[in-house]
């Protein structure tokens, strides 16, 4: 089976990009198709994920669902791909099924596995907000597959990709973006692999510094529940759960939430939780692996003391 | 303005998710079906408040069978002006979508406005799909939606930021959370549903190429290990050498 790997590299390749390119690998060769002004030595790069080519289109600087289609169908005609992957984030989100849908191709939302082809071509997703797991055959000839972050793991080949050109025609993009609001630096919680994160138990936004202390040792995203971010104490960005946005982070330090099942469902592909609560019965320490019963007000400094120690000690 | 909101429906929130027949069907028993919260609360609130303020009309369509009618009754006591039901079972994303596509090619919205994702299957495909098939704009994750004649200003989180984009109408959107709050259908809205046109109508011939054939639970998580507060050198411990994740 012949692939096509839809990545963007814009700035630094991102690891969930170099996560799609492995996976792609894995399966069958496997050629990757890029926009943008990436130099050819990084693009290059790309091949010690498993690719063995990488096309790169020139002539768009901004990504948008509608010219990207365009993109990546002509790139998979051109490289005869049967299967396309593009990683579930925001964009790839946009992308993929609009991909599938005009190649007439079986889509496959939030992979979590290589697809098994011992009997038909079968991929293991994540369904019920993380609460559950599908198998879904895909019958198709071509097959789109959207891998969720942290999946698998990239792999290095020490190989190097050759990059050439690829241009077509791409129309029009359909939208205009009329102003772009950056927010601060900090770590992007989508994608984020450490996250501290808090609850209603913390009592009011002016608490909120030991939770980004505590994120900041760590180089941890922070995030929140859906009251919290309901009565404003923080960003509705930060909303995980059921409602909000799905995490799949190494580790999660939840202090002040109850654990109830709709913020469960955001979180439960967390390799490691760990919990504080003042109340030992929280529904919480169910799915924790590590739980502490005690004030958060007096456990996250101290743990942010012990992490500071230890980051020290690293150096 | 002409507006179109895809309505599906999803479990409860609380329900407990289990399969039958080999682990080949989702269990129902005792399920409680409420309409997918982000099509709900976001996409057909907002659509709403636009026809209020400007005159118009809200469809809301939803491929799937008589089990589907409550909570699409629900949508309508709300306050959508009508609604569709392509007869069928929704199985697959592209079946789901073409279906839309097929009805909106044959009525003209201005715009066609879907959640973010359905809470029991996370696909967030038919929004994109049908914008491909309807050859239209896809504005997805919408978490504000203005529109003055033709034009319509929206805004979205992206990565590091926000983005205000504009588009023309037609279009498609997905709704995320911010879009709008979420409305409480009183006693009037309740009677006017029952009485509210719900058109049935067939699906069109469409090729499914997906199917589930199985689904797993995760492995059951290991007992929680608790650390005593005044020990959080032990917790770091155990993240770096047991957990390895710092
Ligand atoms: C349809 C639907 C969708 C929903 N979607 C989501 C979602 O996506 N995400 C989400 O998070 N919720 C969601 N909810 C809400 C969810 O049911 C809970 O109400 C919510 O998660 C509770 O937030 P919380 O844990 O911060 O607050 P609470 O439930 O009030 O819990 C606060 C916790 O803090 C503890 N505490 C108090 N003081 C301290 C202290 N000093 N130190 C340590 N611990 C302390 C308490 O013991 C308690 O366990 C949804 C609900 C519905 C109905």
């Amino acid at each position: 089976m012949s692939v096509l790997v839809f990545i963007e590299t814009k700035g630094k390749i991102s690891k969930a990009a170099r996560e799609a390119v492995t996976y792609g690998s894995k399966i069958g060769p496997t050629t990757v198709i890029t926009y943008g002004d990436a130099d050819a030595a990084s693009l290059g790069s790309i091949g010690d994920n498993g690719a063995t080519k990488v096309l790169v289109c020139r002539n768009l600087s901004e990504g948008n669902d509608q010219q990207l289609t365009k993109l990546i169908t002509a790139a998979a005609n051109n490289c005869g791909a049967d299967v396309i992957i593009v990683s579930q984030d925001q964009l790839g989100k946009a992308v993929a099924p609009r991909v599938a849908a005009s190649m007439e191709a079986g889509h496959v939302s939030g992979a979590i596995a290589l697809p098994d082809t011992a009997n038909g071509f079968i991929v293991k997703t994540n369904v019920f907000s993380g609460k559950a797991f599908a198998n879904v055959s895909v019958s198709s000839s071509k097959k789109v597959i959207s891998l969720l972050p942290n999946s698998i793991s990239p792999e290095s080949t020490g190989g190097n990709a050759e990059v050439e050109e690829f241009n077509t025609d791409l129309g029009s993009a359909g939208i205009t973006v009329k102003e772009m609001k950056t927010q601060g630096e900090g770590v992007l919680l989508p994608e984020a692999e450490l996250v501290v994160s808090a609850g209603r138990g913390l009592k009011g936004p002016e608490n909120w510094g030991m939770v980004e202390d505590l994120a900041n040792t760590l180089g941890a995203a922070t995030a929140c529940s859906r009251p919290v971010a309901d009565i404003g104490w923080r960003p509705h960005h930060e909303h995980v759960g059921q409602t909000g946005v799905a995490i799949r982070p190494n580790l999660y330090i939840a202090a002040g939430i109850s654990g109830a099942i709709q913020h469960l469902a955001g979180v439960n592909g967390s390799k490691t939780i760990v919990v504080i609560n003042t109340d030992s019965e929280a529904p919480f320490f169910k799915a924790a692996d590590y739980g502490i019963v005690g004030d958060a007000f007096e456990v996250l400094p101290k743990l942010n003391e012990a992490m500071r120690t230890f980051k020290a000690s690293q150096n | 303005m002409k507006l179109l909101v895809c309505i599906s429906k999803a479990p409860d929130t609380t329900s407990k998710i289990s399969f039958t027949d080999g682990d080949t069907k989702f269990d129902e028993n005792g399920v409680q079906y409420i309409v997918n919260p982000y099509d709900e609360w976001y996409a057909l609130v907002r659509a709403l408040e636009l026809t209020e303020a400007n005159g118009g009309t809200v469809t809301t369509i939803t491929v799937g069978t008589a089990a589907d009618d409550p909570t699409i009754r629900k949508a309508l006591a709300i306050g959508a002006t009508d609604a569709v039901r392509v007869d069928a079972e929704a199985k697959d994303p592209y079946f789901v979508a073409k279906q839309i596509a097929e009805y909106a090619k044959a009525n003209n919205f201005d715009i066609i406005l879907t959640g973010k994702e359905t809470i029991n299957y996370n696909g967030a495909q038919i929004g994109s799909m049908l914008a491909e098939m309807l050859d239209q704009p896809f504005v997805s994750l919408a978490q504000k939606l203005e529109v003055s004649g033709n034009t319509a200003t929206l805004e979205r989180d992206v990565p590091g930021g926000a983005e205000v984009i504009e588009v023309n109408t037609p279009f498609v959107l997905s709704a995320a959370k911010g879009m709008a709050e979420q409305r409480i259908p009183n006693m009037r809205g309740i009677m006017a549903a029952r009485t509210k046109a719900l058109n049935v109508i067939p699906a069109v011939e469409t090729a499914e190429l997906t199917s589930i054939v199985s689904y797993s639970m995760p492995a059951a998580k290991a007992e929680c290990k608790y650390i005593d507060a005044d020990s959080m050198t032990e917790l770091v411990e155990l993240l770096h050498n047991e957990a390895k994740v710092i």
